[in-house]
């Protein structure tokens, strides 16, 4: 009996046809990606990293929720015209804390992974409210509302800690502050001497030149300025982090 | 009484969704939940003017139930002409963005309506109702579980209204392909469950002893969705009375675990269910055997072993480690062999019955569907080669590629199907035209060919304008200027869609007449019946 005839076994019972598919499409996802889990050098040492403050979270919220992923990647390749149109590579390590991952997969945009910084924030709030005043050339929508739309806060502890509970290292400390970090990092008159403690590097200031609230404009600009502004690449070693 | 438990559950299940709008944390969920307490509060309606007091009519259990497939054939093509209309409209607002109006009809939201809106509505009702047509039909048994199908056909068409209006709304988990927020998918893992045991117990109590092999691809591909469907939307909400959710995974993980889930949705929702229909209508339409029984078995289990792998070429000289990059190229690179056994075995059904392709304008669709299989699962291939990926990723050959596909295989097949089926379900002579179904092939076909050429021409330059350098060592082109250079092959690409949108509201109109009982009078094509020579 050959083995094409033994096929029949299979073509007879529909318990075994559901079976041996389920057997058979299971391998690949589980040599590929379970041991993405535990091998070492998956993510490169790095320093700089922390998690996002909550006024970034809830910007890089708005950026997910609008779609920004669909026309901007955050992933810069090791290419000679990648690195010097947007920078240093990404490493993994600069995207370890983000759930979900923003690489994207299509620039019909520029990428963003390095946006932060590169811009003022009146800049920002100009190219999203009309994005042709200041690049003729785009094809963005307009995201004017933004700026008219106060940030919905309630409790937003609860971001953090859903965050906590899937893995990035959020402090009792931070979830306590998580509505006053908020607040403080989008008012030039706040104390926000706890919240640089909690959250070094983060850009505090007026994001949408409107201090009388704070907006979901304040909140995507905050994000935007932070992106690719963690690690310390003066202090990253390349060969160590090569995989 | 008629519709009883069914009132009492859905009523129920309406108040409790008013209950959510009411006590919702933030404003899209409760304006998402108000959306859920209006269709489920309808339905609950349109279930109480129907419904009556006299004892039911007896169920012939012999007789195969056609009710849900009859709403699914109404639903692909109701759901196609939404999802191709929102497709032609972001190839406008790409080409024209002027035509976003914000926040709710803005690229971005709108984007993922016409994916979804294309591959799980369109494409997902067109594998629903055909794999219940055929499993019925290749088992001799009615379907299982009484009414169950009814429950999985509208238990799916709610998931797409929650998802499609959730995605205007801003609530996405922004996963390509897997944008629903957790209670969304929740659902759908409940439906498809449901789907599954459907399936499965009427294969059960088959009075053929073999599974037939559409059945098989059917059926690997319902359990499979169902595996990448659970694992990829694993996540954390924010409140459980949210719309928010955080992935269970984050960064590099978390890119091959979606990619993995993405290119399975290509390669298990969008090919294998479809080869599923491929097996079942290309031979009963041209009236011959499946070519060869022995290619079948090989092609199957090559396909769905091989398939699986191919996630990580998505994510080529990202920060995806290298061996996996690896890795995930070489079995796309395999996978092509597979792919053409399926082609192979589609076309040579055709053996002795060539002719037909000149005179059956559906065996011509289906033909030409087999034929852009072949061709984009050559593409894809070529394409996950990582020195050609460094070239296409990023770009519009990728949007491209996915079109020749979607449009080209998933699409005609899906339509060469309906067309199939349409008369026969409601007991009709033959469809209302088969001249539109002419109109339609040429109109699918055309626009699909501007499409892929407009889109390859423009992806390539898009990555040679991004990488040119000058004499002197510098980037010639700034982002800017590369965006201004691909206006004229938007708009291109927005008319090709439009000549598909158009050949699909043409089949919508012949579909509509079909089932309304009219047939058109008409002369056949020309050329489709070539006079008889006389023997010399």
């Amino acid at each position: 009996m050959g083995l094409m005839d033994k096929h029949a076994l299979i073509e007879k019972n529909a318990t075994l046809l559901l079976v041996g598919s389920l057997l058979v499409v299971t391998v690949g996802g589980i040599v590929e990606i379970a041991p993405l889990f535990y091998l070492d050098n998956t993510i490169e040492k790095v320093e700089g990293m922390r998690p996002y403050s909550p006024l970034e979270l809830a910007g890089r919220n708005i950026y997910v929720r609008e779609g920004c992923y669909l026309c901007h990647s955050q992933m810069i390749r090791p290419f000679r015209d990648e690195v010097e149109r947007y920078g240093h590579y990404s490493l993994a390590a600069e995207s370890m804390y983000d759930h979900p991952f923003q690489w994207g997969s299509k620039r019909t945009g520029p990428d963003l992974a390095r946006v932060g910084d590169r811009y003022s924030n009146s800049w920002h709030v100009q190219h999203l409210t009309d994005p042709r005043s200041v690049v003729p050339e785009s094809i963005m929508p307009s995201y004017a509302f933004l700026k008219d739309t106060p940030i919905e806060v309630k409790d937003f502890s609860t971001h953090l800690v859903a965050n906590r509970r899937v893995g990035v290292p959020y402090s009792d400390d931070m979830i306590a502050n998580a509505n006053v970090d908020l607040m403080a990092q989008a008012d030039p008159n706040a104390d926000t001497s706890g919240l640089e403690k909690r959250y070094p590097k983060a850009k505090v200031g007026d994001f949408d030149g409107n201090p009388q609230q704070v907006t979901e404009m304040d909140a995507l600009v905050a994000y935007l300025q932070m992106l690719g502004t963690l690690v310390d690449f003066k202090n990253y070693d390349e060969a160590a982090g090569y995989r | 009484m008629r519709f009883g438990t069914e009132i009492v559950l859905l009523t129920l299940f309406a108040f409790a969704a008013l209950v959510a709008a009411g006590f919702g944390a933030d404003e899209p969920f409760r304006q998402h939940m108000w959306v859920l307490f209006f269709a489920v509060a309808g339905f609950t309606a349109i279930l109480l003017r129907n419904t009556d007091f006299k004892p039911a009519a007896p169920i012939d259990p012999t007789a195969y139930m056609d009710g849900p497939i009859r709403y699914g054939a109404i639903a692909t093509v109701f759901w196609g002409v939404v999802g191709m209309l929102v497709g032609v409209v972001i190839a406008l607002q790409l080409a024209y963005p002027d035509l976003n109006f914000g926040p709710w009809l803005n690229f971005g939201r709108l984007r993922p309506v016409h994916t979804s809106g294309v591959v799980f509505a369109f494409g997902g009702n067109a594998l629903l109702c055909t794999s219940l047509y055929v499993v019925q039909r290749t088992c001799r048994a009615r379907l299982f579980g009484g009414n169950l199908a009814w429950f999985v056909f509208w238990g799916y068409q709610l998931f797409i209204v929650m998802a499609a209006t959730g995605y205007l709304l801003g609530i996405t988990e922004s996963r390509e392909y897997a944008e629903p927020e957790w209670y969304v998918d929740i659902w759908l893992t409940i439906v498809w469950v449901a789907y599954l045991i459907l399936f499965l117990g009427t294969i059960l109590k088959r009075k053929e002893p073999h599974i037939y092999v559409a059945n098989w691809f059917y059926l690997s591909f319902i359990v499979t969705i169902a595996m990448l469907h659970v694992v990829n939307n694993l996540s954390m909400p924010a409140s459980l009375v949210g719309s928010k959710s955080y992935s269970a995974f984050s960064g590099v993980q978390d890119a091959l675990t979606q990619w993995w889930y993405g290119h399975n949705a290509v390669g298990f929702f969008l090919t294998a269910g479809f080869l599923g229909m491929m097996y079942y209508f290309v031979p009963k339409q041209v009236n011959r055997p499946v070519y060869s029984y022995r290619l079948s078995i090989i092609h199957f289990w090559a396909l769905i072993f091989l398939y699986i792998w191919a996630g990580p070429h998505h994510l080529h000289y990202t920060a995806l480690p290298d061996w996996a990059q690896t890795l995930g190229m070489v079995f796309s690179i395999m996978l092509w062999m597979p792919s053409w056994g399926g082609m192979i075995n589609g076309l040579m059904t055709l053996s002795g019955a060539w002719d037909k392709i000149r005179t059956d304008p559906i065996v011509r669709m289906m033909v030409a569907a087999i034929a852009f299989y072949g061709m984009s699962t050559f593409e894809g291939p070529m394409m996950s080669i990582k020195t050609v990926n460094s070239l296409s990723h990023y770009t519009d050959w990728t949007i491209g590629h996915v079109h020749s596909g979607a449009l080209g295989w998933v699409g005609l097949i899906t339509f060469g199907a309906i067309y199939y089926m349409v008369p026969k379900l409601w007991n009709r002579e033959r469809l209302y035209s088969l001249r539109l179904v002419t109109w339609h092939f040429w109109l699918a076909t055309l626009g699909i060919v501007v499409y892929a050429a407009v889109m390859w021409v423009s992806g390539i330059m898009q990555g040679l304008m991004w990488r040119e350098y000058d004499e002197q060592g510098f980037l010639v082109y700034s982002f800017a200027e590369t965006v201004a250079a691909m206006h004229p092959y938007y708009v291109m690409r927005a008319a090709g869609g439009a000549m598909y949108l158009t050949g699909m509201l043409i089949m919508a109109w012949n579909v509509t007449m079909t089932i309304l009982g009219y047939q058109r009078e008409e002369q056949s094509s020309p050329g489709s019946a070539p006079a008889l020579q006389p023997a010399e």
